[in-house]
């Protein structure tokens, strides 16, 4: 017992001395992103949204509030138990002052409950599911590039409007998935559509044809896919090999610009895309878009323009307010605008929900791409406001009702 | 649209034959273990991964040579089964002295690199692979659209298990093979080569994995991972099966993929566990297996 | 071959343990590796002393953890009820796969385990309570007789507490008639049978105390860390448990402890190794190195099983004797 008393009076001395350093922890500023880098989703953040990282860093010159910036960055692999571990070391023994989650609802799940534990900043960038501003929010979360929720009606509507009015969901087997097919069924709904029905796949499914085939017996006119990367690119080719397009139309209802570049534009041509930045939507995207080419030699996914447009906004935020402290730089954070080559918007204080415009674009056909990765017409733009779910219907506890 | 059993014929037929390709890798990948286990009294855990090595080669050889499809259904199998050689030869003929379990042991290390190796260079999501030309494209079968290269997969599958069939049983060679596994000290007596025999059954073994590997590359994605939870589903296709006979393992494996079809019309969320339910309920009836022999 | 002293030699080694935290080492982490040795001395019972290898001991692992956490979380038990919960299901669950393959032994024994705990990794992947790929999350810490579990160094002592007193039954069990019948059984199992020993009974029984204990360091897992996930119950992980046992000495006391650490430390340190190559070449290959776990284990497992057979502490025991036999 005697041993446990030296041990905890040890590290109540260490406490106080951590205390009496009020401005910069450790006198350094250190981020820390977790993300996909070998599964799924590696091509949609992963490398690419670490080096995008890197440059925001860079462009920072690599200080801020006078300190030194440090990076550090890990590979969940997908798994939830990956992800908090790595978390919760890096905030307990690596003095961590920023979580950056990439891809994966289950994660960024986890990470979000370590961050809030922990009091400190944790933006999610990559994952999808609305649950992390509504029932799983926390003071501590932002949620920062898109949700299932302005997915599902920014694709929804215009297909239901053309005609598409019965739908069989193909959904990836995990929050996110679950997420947006709720999400996207809710709309569909409003919009006087009907679910004929659904089917579960495994994340990183191997093969989808048992599972193109329930969708083809249901007799609906779309298929949703409410799944992403890899698994999505797999579905389109399946469903294309097993002429499942021939009597139904396909919705990918979370789809990148890398997909499109894997799958084709034969393939692809005429799916609509709701997407919260285009690289080739306004000059200053196609600069900063130029950058990252040089770097990764290919054009950069929205979440990997909303990873430089996050840390931007974090290291300005530290920088007005000369010290790293959570909770500080999270109302900061929340009550400065966003103004950069990604997007305009405000983080909202109750939810953490960076409200920003949507826009739904159609892919091209071949014959109008003009350069590499010129893939997308703009159809409309979609205003923050109508995207996102509204704050008085937000089921985050912690918005006063 | 015609019903059965309150389910639509295109599904339930599209199914059966999904489930009649995966049975044909079942197939496969059990004759190989079978023929393996028979000869060297190892269970290969390491076929799993010498079945996505297959796979990863034909899609290396096509990427990076631009070998096609039918060259590679030639050059990996042949490549797979010297690298079994080398295993052979190298780590296994170490342990044929000691308990069975370490022979799983090393094999499960043996896995455990050659899927670390191809990971740590292609991550684990797939690789596409494309259908070859001469079989692409679906027969419109009224009812459902066939895909040809399924159907081939179905008839090469069966062709080769039924050439192995036959050089087991039916050959002067596959006479020796037999007799060296039930005493290979008198077989040995009579001058023939047997260690040379078990090493180039092992080989042969895993080369027939890597065939099957190839002829998976284009439906599943060719993924360093494809190969694990395959090979757990055929070890319980060996229990069901017995290890008996060489008919039998193929009989079971296309029984079960079958089923595990069926399964999938039914119960989709059944289908992953069926193949585990049927090994627990012949263990219960017969614990040899179906086509088993006590020994 | 026991060492002149155990008792001293033990009262040592857990003394340096529990003095860990404050030596500097970051308590979560050394929780982690004591629940992993907790689950390796469980499965050492099996094939170190009673000759079965279960390739499927993850799925006892998995169970207990997401009862535990099923029963932390949504029920509301308090913290040793909620392990004693967890570890009980996992018996239980052994019992199931232990009444099914006791009935063939050897490869297929092993092959049954496999297969069976594969029925029940895809069973968690779908049943709603565990959350499938999101894994049960959030799972509380609660107290217990007034030590708030929340801090870590507080849940530390407890954790090694259980451990303490899982390792005393371990070996309380194994110096017993009933472990002497075990070892006879690994040693010559149709001696055994022809000395009236009804041997499957002694299997069955060590095989649902291997699972209860191994169920034990799953539910107490889930409790430090928090969560439950689906790769508790995969296949890597008992392939993960084989190998600590294998690393560390298969029979001997301590030395599955010494193989969890091993191999802890190397899951977590491999991919630190591959960043800072990464880092200091500038090769983005070396970033893969975090995957090559997988082949740095494979590795470890085909040198050991080819030449190393007795494992670190088998070993270390084995160059004692020969050491001490010339003196007399």
């Amino acid at each position: 017992m005697k041993l446990k008393n030296i041990a905890m009076a040890a590290l109540a001395a260490c406490g106080f001395a951590g205390a009496a350093q009020a401005q910069i922890s450790g006198d350094v500023v250190r981020i820390g992103m977790l993300t996909d880098m070998s599964s799924v989703y590696a091509d949609i953040d992963g490398a690419g949204g670490v080096e995008a990282v890197k440059m925001a860093i860079a462009d920072m010159k690599g200080m801020v509030a006078g300190k030194k910036i440090e990076f550090v960055y890990a590979d969940h692999q997908n798994k939830a138990d990956v992800a908090s571990a790595k978390a919760r070391e890096w905030f307990d023994t690596q003095g961590l002052d920023l979580l950056i989650g990439g891809t994966n609802s289950g994660t960024a799940l986890a990470m979000a409950t370590i961050a809030a534990e922990k009091h400190k900043p944790f933006i999610v960038i990559g994952a999808g599911s609305a649950r992390l501003t509504n029932e799983a929010c926390t003071p501590y979360s932002i949620h920062y590039a898109y949700d299932t929720v302005a997915l599902a009606r920014g694709t929804v509507n215009p297909m239901v409007k053309a005609g598409g009015k019965s739908w069989y969901f193909l959904t990836a087997d995990y929050a996110f998935g679950a997420s947006l097919q709720a999400d996207a069924s809710e709309v569909l709904q409003k919009a006087g559509g009907k679910v004929l029905g659904a089917v579960k796949h495994p994340l990183n499914a191997s093969d989808f044809s048992s599972f193109l085939l329930q969708a083809q017996g249901s007799g609906a006119q779309i298929l949703g896919l409410a799944n992403a990367g890899g698994d999505t690119i797999n579905s389109i080719k399946a469903a294309n090999e097993f002429g499942i397009t021939k009597s139904m139309k396909l919705a990918g209802l979370l789809m990148f610009i890398n997909d499109v570049h894997s799958v084709g534009l034969k393939a692809a041509e005429g799916m609509y895309v709701t997407d919260s930045w285009y690289w080739n939507q306004t000059p200053e995207a196609r600069a900063w878009s130029r950058r990252f080419f040089e770097k990764m030699k290919r054009m950069p996914s929205s979440l990997q323009a909303a990873d430089y447009s996050a840390v931007t906004h974090y290291l300005q935020a530290v920088e007005a307010l000369k010290t790293d402290d959570g909770e500080k730089v999270m109302a900061k954070m929340k009550a400065t605008p966003v103004n950069d080559f990604y997007s305009k918007g405000m983080i909202r204080k109750e939810d953490g929900r960076f409200v920003h415009d949507m826009f739904l674009m159609q892919v091209k056909s071949q014959k109008d791409s003009t350069e590499p990765w010129d893939y997308y017409k703009p159809v409309t733009r979609i205003p923050g406001d109508e995207a996102f779910t509204k704050l008085a219907d937000s089921k985050c506890p912690l918005v006063k009702k | 649209m015609t019903e059965v059993f309150g389910v639509p014929l295109p599904a339930l037929l599209g199914q059966l034959l999904l489930g009649l390709v995966n049975g044909s890798f079942y197939a496969m990948l059990s004759l190989g273990l079978a023929v393996i286990f028979g000869m060297l009294n190892i269970i290969n855990f390491a076929h799993g991964a010498l079945y996505m090595m297959g796979a990863m080669l034909a899609w290396m050889g096509m990427e990076y040579f631009g070998l096609s499809y039918w060259a590679m259904l030639v050059l990996a199998p042949l490549v797979v089964g010297v690298l079994g050689l080398v295993i052979e030869r190298l780590l296994l003929r170490w342990l044929y002295k000691l308990d069975h379990l370490y022979g799983l042991l090393l094999t499960f290390g043996v896995t455990l690199v050659i899927e670390g190796l191809f990971r740590s260079f292609y991550g684990v999501s797939g690789q596409p692979y494309e259908v070859p030309q001469a079989l692409s494209g679906a027969i419109n079968l009224g009812f459902m659209f066939l895909p040809k290269y399924r159907a081939w997969v179905v008839v090469a599958s069966l062709l080769v298990c039924l050439a192995v069939w036959a050089l087991i049983e039916k050959t002067r060679l596959g006479a020796l093979l037999r007799a060296g596994t039930e005493n290979p000290r008198l077989v040995q007596a009579f001058g023939v080569n047997v260690p040379l025999m078990v090493s180039l059954t092992y080989a042969g073994g895993v080369a027939l994995a890597a065939f099957a590997g190839v002829l998976a590359a284009p439906i599943i994605q060719v993924s360093p991972l494809m190969g694990s939870n395959l090979i757990i589903v055929v070890f319980a296709v060996v229990v069901i099966g017995g290890m008996g006979s060489i008919g039998g393992a193929v009989l079971t494996g296309l029984g079960l993929g079958v089923i595990e079809g069926l399964t999938r019309v039914f119960k989709p969320e059944a289908s992953n566990v069926v193949v585990f339910v049927v090994m627990a309920l012949v263990l219960l009836a017969r614990p040899a297996g179906l086509f088993g022999k006590v020994k | 071959m026991k060492a002149r002293n155990p008792l001293f030699a033990y009262v040592l080694m857990f003394g340096v343990i529990a003095a860990l935290p404050a030596l500097g080492a970051y308590p979560i982490f050394v929780m982690k590796v004591l629940c992993f040795a907790l689950f390796a001395c469980a499965f050492n019972l099996l094939i170190g002393f009673t000759g079965l290898l279960s390739f499927g001991h993850a799925a006892f692992l998995g169970a207990a953890g997401y009862a535990c956490g099923h029963a932390l979380k949504v029920w509301g038990f308090p913290p040793l009820l909620g392990l004693l919960f967890g570890a009980g299901c996992a018996a239980l669950l052994g019992l199931l796969f232990g009444l099914l393959a006791i009935r063939r032994s050897g490869i297929y024994f092993a092959m049954i385990t496999l297969a069976l705990a594969q029925m029940v990794y895809f069973f968690f992947l779908q049943a709603p309570f565990t959350g499938g790929e999101d894994g049960l999350q959030q799972v509380p810490r609660g107290q217990l007789l007034g030590l708030e579990l929340h801090d870590d160094l507080q849940l530390y002592y407890l954790v090694l507490a259980l451990f303490i007193a899982a390792f005393a039954l371990i070996r309380r069990t194994v110096h017993s008639p009933f472990g002497q019948v075990l070892t006879s059984i690994r040693e010559n199992e149709a001696r055994a049978v022809s000395l009236g020993y009804d041997v499957d009974r002694f299997k069955l029984l060590a095989f649902v105390l291997s699972a209860g204990l191994a169920g034990l360091a799953g539910a107490t897992k889930t409790l430090v860390l928090g969560f439950a996930t689906l790769t508790d119950a995969l296949w890597t992980t008992s392939g993960a448990v084989i190998l600590m046992t294998l690393v560390g000495g298969m029979g001997t006391m301590t030395g599955p402890m010494v193989g969890a650490l091993v191999i802890v430390a190397l899951e977590n340190k491999v991919g630190e190794l591959g960043n800072m190559l990464a880092g200091l070449t500038g090769l983005q290959w070396f970033q893969g190195l975090g995957e090559s776990v997988s082949l740095v284990t494979g590795l470890i497992f085909i040198v050991c099983v080819l030449a190393f057979r007795k494992g670190l502490v088998g070993e270390a025991l084995a160059l004692q004797e020969r050491f001490r036999r010339p003196a007399q």
